[in-house]
């Protein structure tokens, strides 16, 4: 059963993801892309990791995702989406294509060859992906990249203070 | 096994078909509660009292003519209502309504659902929510309700961060997330007094996140028309009337639960009755702030949810964790 849910889940996230970027119409790629985060929540939840797939869901499909919908609203007010075909022929657009895919499998190679060395034995405790085992590991084990990350949201915040505020 | 499902298959409807009649009888109940506020009847044609006017409203949405304007992304208009009604029949899903009763000899819970983290089920799902009103505006293809969704997208993510804030202190002083256990946290005392801070701000931020007056900018008719739902006839604009509505419950039913100690209450009544009650509270609340308060400027809207609901929510929740780490441990 578990299984199954996650191959539909994953199969959903890949369909959603072609979409994304295969839609002429930016408007359903966001929708698509919604559909591929609400997937992606569901692989969480069934790696036990409650509170991941929760906020994954609230923080990206929730919040994220409509910041981005406000923006495709607003550039694309008054505009005729674009024809099919358009934005065909792009130079040397094979050769890119040969060198993306190329190097995709390359990566996906390289994670499966390495996996076997990395694999830890799986999280048998009961309070795994809880709040509390969550937020202990955060403010333990990973304090270091979790500091270096609210200092990267900081330079950002400052950033868009800097960017937004009032000429005079 | 199979009567498991039954019984969870049977509350999910009952919870469903509930929240469709209390939609409703609380478009009449606002109807005649705004009509007392402004000196006047209210509806009093259809049936005694008007008792028979949501149905005959509903036959009325039934039959009317569906129009789809031209121009309009067919997908995306029609999906937009059902995102909106099913966000808001979605969250109502872990909201416990009642102790657990016993029915074919095990005790049912009376909720529909109980994950463990449900209180944020409940913000994950509601966030979803928005999408109807965002989409269902882009894909008019009509200036007016597109400025309502905008209006609404960007309302609706300020004020979501302020509520999710708001609601931190109880989730501390309950020591879960989970809304069964929040509930059991109050047998004794309710939330609502230690978190008074924390329950004001979530009230305003529940008002906001429906798009209520004062707070009804996304739709406000002297100069959006309608908002988002201008080009929307027919069924697909009673969806959206009906997810506002199921929305407005399903805030007073969280607001019940984190603060006003969910179905706790003396034993002469049953305790979904007491829950029943303090919800009524609440939805008598949001009619009587409409008829009371003026909408307020959209540029103050803003400000007010970023400059002195997030500030004030994010002091109660340290506030919170201080007194639970400090004087309660």
């Amino acid at each position: 059963m578990a299984n199954l849910i996650a191959i539909l889940a994953a199969a959903l996230c890949l369909v959603m993801g072609v979409v994304v970027i295969s839609a002429r119409n930016p408007m359903h790629g966001v929708i698509a892309l919604v559909a591929n985060f609400l997937g992606l929540g569901v692989l969480f939840l069934l790696l036990h990791g409650e509170f991941v797939a929760l906020i994954e869901v609230i923080v990206y499909a929730g919040a994220v995702m409509v910041l981005f919908l406000f923006v495709v609203t607003l550039l694309m007010a008054g505009t005729e989406p674009p024809k099919e075909g358009a934005g065909k022929n792009l130079p040397g657009q094979l050769l890119w294509a040969i060198v993306v895919i190329g190097a995709l499998t390359a990566l996906i190679g390289f994670v499966l060859a390495v996996r076997t060395v990395l694999t830890q034995p799986p999280p048998s405790t009961q309070a795994f992906g809880s709040i509390t085992d969550f937020g202990r590991s955060l403010l333990t084990t990973y304090m270091l990249p979790f500091e270096l990350t609210a200092l990267v949201l900081l330079a950002a915040v400052i950033g868009v203070v800097f960017l937004a505020r009032e000429r005079s | 096994m199979a009567l498991t499902i039954g019984i969870d298959i049977g509350k999910a409807l009952v919870v469903i078909i509930f929240l469709q009649a209390a939609f409703g009888y609380l478009t009449l109940i606002e109807r005649k509660l705004l009509g007392r506020f402004q000196l006047r009847p209210g509806p009093n044609r259809a049936g005694p009292f008007g008792v028979l006017q949501p149905l005959a409203d509903g036959v009325k949405l039934l039959f009317k003519e569906e129009i789809i304007p031209a121009g309009v992304d067919r997908f995306v208009f029609i999906i937009a209502p059902m995102l909106s009604l099913l966000g808001a029949l979605m969250a109502f899903a872990v909201i416990p309504f009642g102790a657990p009763v016993t029915m074919f000899g095990r005790v049912v819970p009376l909720q529909v659902a109980g994950p463990g983290l449900s209180l944020l089920y409940v913000f994950a799902v509601a966030s979803l929510g928005v999408y109807g009103i965002v989409l269902g505006g882009w894909a008019s293809q009509n200036k007016y309700g597109l400025l309502g969704g905008l209006r609404a997208s960007a309302q609706i993510i300020s004020y979501e961060l302020a509520m999710g804030m708001s609601v931190i202190g109880v989730l501390i002083a309950a020591g879960s997330a989970n809304l069964n256990q929040i509930v059991g946290a109050q047998a004794k005392e309710w939330f609502v007094f230690p978190q008074i801070v924390g329950f004001i701000v979530y009230f305003i931020c529940a008002i906001a996140e429906t798009n209520r007056a004062p707070f009804d900018l996304p739709e406000a008719e002297q100069e959006l028309v309608a908002g988002y739902h201008t080009e929307y006839t027919g069924m697909k604009f009673a969806m959206f009337f009906m997810a506002e509505y199921i929305n407005m419950i399903t805030v007073s039913a969280l607001a019940t639960t984190l603060f006003l100690g969910g179905w706790h209450g003396p034993a002469f009544l049953p305790s979904y009755l007491w829950f029943l009650i303090k919800v009524a509270v609440f939805l008598f609340v949001f009619v009587w702030l409409r008829a009371t308060l003026p909408r307020i400027r959209y540029d103050r809207l803003m400000a007010f949810g970023w400059k002195v609901l997030l500030p004030v929510a994010l002091l109660n929740a340290i506030g919170t964790a201080a007194w639970v780490a400090l004087v309660h441990p």
